[in-house]
């Protein structure tokens, strides 16, 4: 049954990972994504769906369990926030080097180092470059709302399972603690062990009967066959790029300007937008859903229409690199940016605007 | 219809919990509603403020610039805030601490001794409450009958026993209203 | 007796274990991870526990440990396959998962993983080859390394005061409540091959019971990293090793979730 409900972000991931059907969740707690384990350990889903929740002596711990979860078949994901998903990234390397489905959440705060509790979104590069060692990608997803922390939930395990690869829940530390309706989803029931072993015939389950024993690796030390192990990766991340690119658009028909803008900062500059364009501002707003694959097609066909591009981010410039990239010179880009937990209003980004752009208030 | 609302004061005041079952009750009520916190370290002692958005449309921006309505609990708030009340809004205050009052004469004011009440009530619990029922009164926000559904779903089971108290330190704030 | 005869199959008195794969082996002569793969192959068919069995391959000189013994495997990150073993024994339970970790693996940057997860009681065996030193990457001490032992990061001997001492890990181990039998071996006499094969059947069992953790270290001897000859070796084993981390059950508990 559906249920309309008011939640944190973090809160609703916990309720989505039980009702989509998870079997496993391995965290370490930090601030600002506890209440995640927290509800899952209140939800005790374990005595309805039979979802393993476990608390794990780190980060590093946590993601290799998921490594393990994973590399069974199973359902698993982890969340923690900057700090702890730096300590995450061998973990993520060895999950995308194994080819193995996994959801990690990552509920940004402000760095580097120990940084600051309050929200950011200074982890893109990580995220959407790499983070751990090697050529890997993982797919990226950004929650704006607190019903996308639930729907992405779902959706990112199906497109790691559909890829065999690592996917990523990037989200601000607002959309974690702020509360807004929500509207669960039905209850899937986790797949029967039978189900896993049909679904995952490459997965270490045991070999119940199965003739060719399986074994999960990322290690290839002869280079002709390590080549092509990479080869197959980049061929998945071709196909995930041709096919899972995902981007909202507002006010774009008739945009003379664009923002570009992900997470709750999009929120915000929506806001600023509908308040310019009150005054005849032709503004649209662009946000990007998938951070990886990037809507970088979309954004080059933009800005052929468009006399220029801001950028507003949670950091100091680092998904302005990609639009830049998309755009290649053809328009001027500008970033606006706060760091370190603080948070623009419309005002202030509407002010960055028009210093960027001051021909557009003539 | 669409309220722009700040709740601000010490950690402790219930602060968050108020601005918690105000949400609640818009979503009783049917509207779109967004609680953003302040959170962190700010919950055990330092200053707290939560914005709450209650509209009948889908809400963009958690976070603006200025405000509808703020509820004002403490002097440093109010001196953060009072400046970020828009033109022809309201300033809901506790006067019990405050030593520079607010100025402003394009707002509403609206003194609220809640303190004082709730030391006259003896359960300072009930301190949020009565603002939460000060500004039902001055902002015809949401019915009575949402705020006390909101109530229900708040609170766990074991204290909703303390819905009456609750209800009566509302209707009580209401009548703070001069 | 002609050759012929030998070969006759009613001749036949000893074979390799059908789940030791027929494959060339990576270690070196004389090693001591040959024995312990071919006695977890042996224990894991004798139990009947091919089907369900999963194996966590360390960093080290085992890292290809998968290769050799035909069940389930996972390669771990170096430290983490407790970790692994962890949600693989968790998510499957009626799956026996254990994990094969070298004294660098388990004792040094595996520490905390191996620590916690033999603390929670995880339902898993741990098999520790105890040999002294990093073989895979040349020779370098490890936490387990003797004081005055000689390896390429202690050419002139370890020293207490610049390297501390060595580890004796799996006296912790025996120390924790989630543990239920934790057992001190080794495989360089036909008896004490016979007393491991013994402990990791035992071992296995508890896995497969639920009974918690079991820890099975093996001080073995590594040959190569040492610069000795296999039967030096041995013989180096005995008279130091065995000083420092003495043979035998550390701990033997029926059921560790029972206290």
């Amino acid at each position: 049954m559906e249920e309309i409900k008011l939640m944190k972000g973090n809160e609703a991931i916990a309720h989505a990972a039980i009702r989509y059907g998870f079997d496993g969740y391995f965290g370490y707690p930090i601030t600002p994504q506890s209440e995640v384990l927290e509800t899952l350990e209140a939800l005790m889903p374990w005595e309805t769906t039979g979802m393993v929740v476990l608390q794990a002596e780190s980060e590093v711990a946590a993601i290799n369990m998921v490594y393990g979860g994973a590399s069974t078949g199973k359902k698993v994901m982890t969340s923690s926030s900057s700090p702890g998903v730096s300590l995450k990234q061998e973990g993520i390397s060895y999950i995308a080097g194994a080819e193995l489905p996994a959801l990690i959440i990552n509920v940004m705060r402000g760095g580097p180092g120990l940084g600051t509790i309050q929200p950011s979104q200074a982890d893109y590069f990580q995220a959407t470059k790499g983070g751990g060692h090697g050529d890997y990608h993982l797919i990226v997803l950004s929650p704006a709302t607190v019903q996308e922390m639930v729907d992405f939930v779902g959706l990112g395990m199906d497109l790691a399972f559909k890829y065999r690869t690592p996917a990523m829940l990037l989200a601000d530390g607002i959309v974690g603690q702020m509360m807004e309706k929500v509207r669960l989803p039905e209850f899937r029931p986790r797949r029967t062990d039978d189900e896993v072993r049909q679904q995952c015939p490459w997965a270490a389950t045991g070999k119940h009967g199965r003739k060719k024993r399986n074994v999960i690796t990322s290690l290839e030390l002869e280079s002709a066959a390590m080549e092509k192990n990479n080869e197959r990766l980049q061929e998945t991340y071709r196909k995930i790029s041709e096919n899972e690119v995902r981007f909202q658009e507002y006010y774009t028909d008739d945009a003379e300007y664009l923002i570009v803008a992900f997470g709750t900062v999009a929120r915000i500059a929506l806001k600023a937008i509908e308040e310019a364009r009150e005054s005849g501002l032709k503004i649209g707003l662009l946000r990007p859903i998938t951070l990886w694959p990037f809507c970088s097609a979309r954004i080059a066909e933009l800005s052929k229409q468009v006399k220029g591009i801001l950028t507003v981010e949670l950091n100091a410039g680092q998904m302005i690199e990609d639009v830049r990239l998309a755009v290649n010179g053809s328009v001027p880009v500008y970033h606006y940016g706060r760091m370190g937990g603080m948070i623009p209003t419309p005002g202030e980004i509407m002010d960055a605007f028009k210093a960027d752009f001051p021909d557009a208030v003539k | 219809m669409k309220e722009e609302i700040i709740i601000a004061g010490f950690g402790g005041q219930g602060v968050l919990s108020m601005g918690k079952i105000l949400a609640y009750g818009a979503l009783m009520n049917g509207s779109e509603v967004t609680w953003m916190p302040a959170y962190g370290p700010e919950q055990r002692g330092g200053t707290a403020n939560v914005t709450v958005i209650v509209s009948d449309k889908p809400i963009s921006s958690p976070i603006v610039d200025s405000y509808d309505t703020a509820v004002i609990l403490n002097q440093q708030s109010l001196d953060k805030f009072e400046s970020k009340v828009k033109p022809g809004g309201t300033l809901i205050y506790d006067p019990y601490g405050i030593h520079r009052p607010p100025t402003r004469t394009d707002i509403t004011i609206v003194p609220v001794n809640a303190t004082d009440e709730a030391i006259a009530l003896g359960n300072s619990k009930t301190y949020n409450m009565l603002l939460l029922g000060a500004l039902l009164k001055v902002r015809n926000l949401i019915p009575d009958e949402a705020i006390i559904r909101g109530l229900e779903k708040t609170l766990p089971e074991r204290h909703h026993h303390l819905i009456p108290l609750n209800r009566e330190a509302i209707d009580r704030g209401k009548k703070l209203v001069k | 007796m002609e050759l012929q005869d030998i070969i006759k199959p009613e001749n036949k008195i000893y074979e390799r274990p059908h789940l030791l794969l027929d494959v060339n082996t990576h270690y070196c002569p004389g090693c001591s991870h040959g024995v312990v793969h071919k006695l977890i192959a042996e224990v894991i068919a004798e139990l009947g526990l091919e089907d369900c069995a999963v194996g966590v391959a360390p960093v080290g000189c085992a890292v290809f440990a998968y290769n050799y013994i035909d069940i389930d495997w996972i390669e771990a990150a170096h430290g983490r396959a407790p970790a692994i073993a962890t949600a693989a024994s968790r998510l499957w339970p009626e799956n026996v998962v254990f994990t094969y970790q070298g004294d660098g693996d388990l004792a040094a940057i595996g520490t905390a993983e191996t620590i916690h997860a033999a603390n929670r009681g995880e339902d898993i065996v741990i098999v520790f080859i105890n040999n002294a030193i990093y073989g895979m990457t040349g020779g370098q001490m490890a936490p387990t390394t003797l004081l005055g032992q000689k390896t390429a990061t202690t050419p002139y001997g370890r020293r207490a005061d610049l390297n501390g001492y060595p580890l004796k890990i799996s006296d912790i181990l025996a120390g924790l409540d989630g543990t239920c039998y934790v057992t001190r071996q080794t495989v360089h006499t036909p008896a004490a091959v016979r007393k491991t094969k013994a402990a990791l059947k035992k071992a296995f069992l508890n896995a497969k019971a639920k009974h918690g953790t079991s820890v099975v270290e093996v001080v073995s001897t590594c040959n190569s990293g040492w610069k000795m000859s296999p039967a030096d070796s041995n013989k180096w084993m005995q008279e130091h090793m065995t000083a420092k981390y003495p043979l035998g059950d550390l701990k033997d508990i029926e059921n560790a979730h029972i206290q």
